[in-house]
């Protein structure tokens, strides 16, 4: 059994706080959340921290782990360096409520904002539809998305530039895309998310892609294609023409 | 003090909480949800396998009688027929309606909602999205939910119900961000609070599970029957041993998965129960066959009822012929002698599975086997309530879901809660608003003022007792012990002497807990959150283990080393817990409700 330092992230209030260290032994197979817990139990009892399933499954245990987004669940103790402490952060992004844990409830208000699914009319008689597996996978992969906002936290546009007024983020993005991409939707949602939402600020540096604990694309199979459609819509010469001289 | 007034109080926000909030605002009710987590984060989304539904896509010989009497043989009878006859007529509705609400479910040729197999069920039934079909449950319920003008109180906790006049009008709670109070009056309130795992030290539950709805209705003076029912998933990870107790789904059996000891044998063929003997596979070749949808096959064993997989595995490793770990293998990757593209297929068909394996226990599961065994899942106990309006005996209080009693009977199938979850959500929300219709919300009261003042006082007491920063009896400590306590007492195999014993553990923890302190303030304080989480827990495991000591006979979850046979009396008993008038729990036996003479005739025809 090996002991490790852990130097994590304790505060209160935006820009008061800063890093105490603890020591707890590892034993093997432990993840973050693991060693989270034991110090909590051994020397912290207050230490703030979410979670959930420990299991990848519910997203609520995402924070930077030596300046990596990460969740903690998923994280194994034994792929991180043993020559210097690990560090544990609270997503900056975020609001900081205490220690670990942020103030996530941005991400529930601008979800509200999207438009919900609207199904056409039922294909069969007894009120349900008929889709083709091939048709839904794409949707599926967006689908897996455990709102671990891990996806949010990345994103410069919203870390750097703090463009949350303008700008639903990758995770809502990915949202929106399983909506417009579902057969059986037949709501728009494209003036939306290009005005409001702000598809276009994204400048595909696939910074979320390459955080998401699902693997899901997000980037080139969620936000281009979205991209895609907007320009489609409201830039195309030909189209654009079509709709002066139809009087729309 | 904040006061929130609602007409309808949901507290929880799993499948069944947001169900119920659902319906309830549907019907025109104002309506709080509360939840101790972030929305979308509860149990529910831990589900894997499926929801049982007789649609009958796959196979067109299901329907929802065969439904029912699956459910009452896998609940050996003591089930409350009414809410499993609702069950299975009113769960295909309920999955289709979570298509029109947006789902995405798997498909089959035909472009209908595929469905896959699982034990106890007869015929290909649950509904699912590969392995993650509770999170496209949850986030299609959440979806469909915030448009709806619902109240979501995300991260409170509720600690007391009120009760004035003999019924429910309120309760009260804390939120995790800064530990204010807050009274939530409302006209009928819905239980949806979920399970009891916390209680056990190897579980698939999260922190969350801590019988809080229980605990809550008990105090108020409800009643909990079948308490003795804990369900033990056959499979879920053993090593490494920080993931020990995560969920293996049965899907993976359902796929064609099986079960083999250290010696290579797959020992379920070795002990099949008389009740399934008739529809359990011959030989492998068969159980195979079924798994790939031959209709004229049989099932094979490592898909029978949780409870009896869970003690052969129990047994192989007790013997001496467990896994390096102290588990069993589980083997899917065995599949590519019968199919081109085995690997391909299996991370289709399982995904999260193939994940969590190959992330947390770096085994790779089209290839090797793993090992498994059971963990603490679910409990088939909880609040007594009518079966249709899902009332318990305190008016206006609500319970839907798994803290709810009487569905499952002794053993839970597979599938069987997420239906659950849809249907008695529904009828939960629905009666709970027709009730607040009918139940104008009075203002403040004396009995209101009293019981605010002593769940404020409880509520603080442990930071108060904070002595020198919170040297004394510490709430991890004690929830630490409880759970070893219950692990190893009141566990899968039971014995009277280990039961009694348990149970006085259960009573002495329950003494120290009352000096408990935790160090820190009330913001965000986990240490605290598990103090006030304590009492519940305690009364819960005392629930278990005194219905588990009087019942002496073996019956589904509930097996017992000393009596390992059923008994015509407890047959025909249930067990009914209550707060009796000088505080203690007190145990009846009452009858146990026998179906009505066309749902009999169902059971006897499904035999």
């Amino acid at each position: 059994m090996a002991s490790r330092t852990f130097r994590i992230w304790r505060g209160e209030q935006e820009g008061e706080g800063g890093f105490a260290e603890y020591t707890t032994d590892i034993t093997e197979g432990m993840v973050v959340l693991d060693a989270v817990h034991q110090i909590q139990a051994e020397s912290a009892g207050d230490l703030a921290v979410r979670w959930n399933c420990k299991a990848g499954k519910c997203g609520s245990c995402s924070a930077e782990v030596n300046g990596n987004p990460r969740l903690m669940c998923m994280t194994r103790m034994s792929d991180l360096p043993e020559d210097r402490p690990v560090t544990i952060e609270p997503m900056r992004t975020f609001p900081l409520l205490k220690d670990l844990v942020t103030d996530v409830s941005w991400n529930f208000e601008v979800k509200k904002r999207i438009r919900k699914f609207k199904p056409r009319e039922p294909d069969a008689e007894d009120g349900t539809w008929r889709m083709a597996q091939v048709d839904v996978d794409r949707v599926q992969e967006f689908r897996k998305c455990i709102e671990c906002f891990l996806c949010q936290d990345v994103c410069h546009v919203l870390r750097d530039s703090h463009k949350h007024d303008e700008f639903i983020g990758p995770r809502f993005f990915v949202h929106a895309a399983a909506l417009e991409m579902h057969p059986l939707d037949t709501e728009d949602r494209l003036e939306e998310l290009k005005e409001a939402q702000g598809v276009g600020y994204c400048n595909i540096t696939k910074c979320c892609t390459k955080v998401c604990p699902e693997h899901i694309t997000i980037t080139d199979n969620a936000i281009i294609p979205l991209k895609e459609r907007v320009v489609d819509r409201f830039y195309d010469p030909v189209r654009n023409l079509f709709r002066i001289i139809g009087g729309r | 003090m904040q006061v929130a007034e609602h007409d309808v109080l949901v507290i929880g926000a799993g499948g069944a909480g947001l169900r119920a909030a659902i319906e309830a605002s549907a019907a025109g009710a104002s309506v709080g949800l509360v939840t101790k987590s972030l929305l979308g984060k509860a149990h529910t989304v831990m589900a894997e396998g499926g929801i049982a539904a007789a649609l009958a896509n796959v196979d067109g010989r299901d329907d929802w009688r065969t439904h029912f009497a699956d459910t009452m043989r896998g609940g050996q009878y003591v089930n409350n027929p009414t809410m499993a006859e609702l069950h299975a007529k009113e769960s295909p509705d309920r999955v289709r309606e979570l298509e029109a609400w947006g789902a995405v479910f798997d498909r089959t040729n035909d472009q209908k909602i595929l469905q896959r197999n699982f034990g106890g069920h007869k015929y290909p039934r649950l509904a699912h999205v590969g392995d993650r079909t509770g999170l496209e449950m949850i986030r299609t319920l959440q979806d469909h939910g915030i448009h709806l003008g619902i109240d979501v109180h995300m991260e409170w906790t509720v600690t007391r119900l009120i009760v004035d006049g003999g019924r429910v009008v309120g309760a009260f709670g804390y939120d995790r961000e800064k530990g204010r109070f807050q009274l939530f009056r409302a006209s009928a309130v819905v239980l949806a609070t979920g399970g009891i795992g916390r209680a056990y030290r190897i579980t698939s539950n999260s922190w969350e599970y801590t019988g809080d709805g229980h605990a809550l209705a008990y105090e108020a003076g409800a009643e909990l029957i079948d308490m003795e029912y804990v369900q033990f998933h056959p499979t879920g990870m053993v090593w490494p041993p920080s993931v020990r107790g995560i969920l293996v789904t049965e899907g993976v059996r359902g796929e064609g998965g099986v079960l083999r000891n250290s010696e290579g044998q797959r020992f379920m063929f070795d002990d099949i129960p008389d009740l399934y003997r008739g529809s359990t596979a011959a030989d492998p070749e068969e159980g195979w066959r079924y798994t790939q949808g031959d209709k004229e096959a049989r099932r094979p064993p490592e898909l029978l009822t949780r409870d009896h997989v869970a003690r052969c595995i129990v047994r192989e490793i007790k013997e001496g012929r467990g896994s390096p770990h102290g588990g069993v293998f589980l083997d899917i990757s065995w599949i590519r002698e019968k199919l081109k593209d085995s690997e391909a297929h299996i991370r289709r068909k399982l995904p999260s599975m193939y994940h969590q394996f190959k992330e947390l226990a770096g085994i790779d599961i089209t290839s090797e086997a793993m090992e498994v065994g059971p963990t603490t899942h679910y409990v088939m106990g909880g609040v007594r309530v009518d079966g249709e309006t899902q009332m318990s005996r305190v008016p206006g209080l609500f319970a839907a879901g798994e803290c709810a009693g009487g569905l499952h009977g002794a053993n839970r199938l597979g599938g069987n809660s997420l239906s659950d979850l849809l249907v008695f959500g529904k009828r939960a929300g629905e009666h709970a608003a027709m009730f607040a219709g009918a139940h104008p919300r009075d203002g403040a009261s004396g009995a209101e003022n009293e019981q605010v003042e002593a769940a404020t006082r409880d509520a603080l007491a442990p930071l108060e007792r904070q002595d020198g920063g919170g040297n004394g009896v510490g709430s991890y400590a004690i929830q630490s012990e409880l759970q070893d306590l219950m692990q190893a007492k009141v566990g899968i195999v039971r014995s009277q002497a280990e039961l009694e014993s348990g149970l006085e553990g259960v009573l002495a923890l329950k003494e120290r807990a009352e000096s408990v302190s935790v160090a820190g303030n009330r913001a965000y304080n986990p240490g605290w959150h598990t103090a006030l989480d304590l009492p519940n827990l305690l009364l819960v495991s005392e629930a278990v283990a005194r219905a588990a000591a009087l019942r002496q006979e073996s019956r589904g979850a509930h097996f017992r080393e000393d009596y390992t046979g059923k008994d015509e009396h407890w047959g025909r008993t249930t067990l009914v817990v209550r707060k009796g008038a000088d505080g203690a729990m007190e145990i009846e036996e009452e009858a146990v409700t026998p179906p009505r003479d066309e749902l009999q005739q169902i059971i006897e025809e499904n035999r």
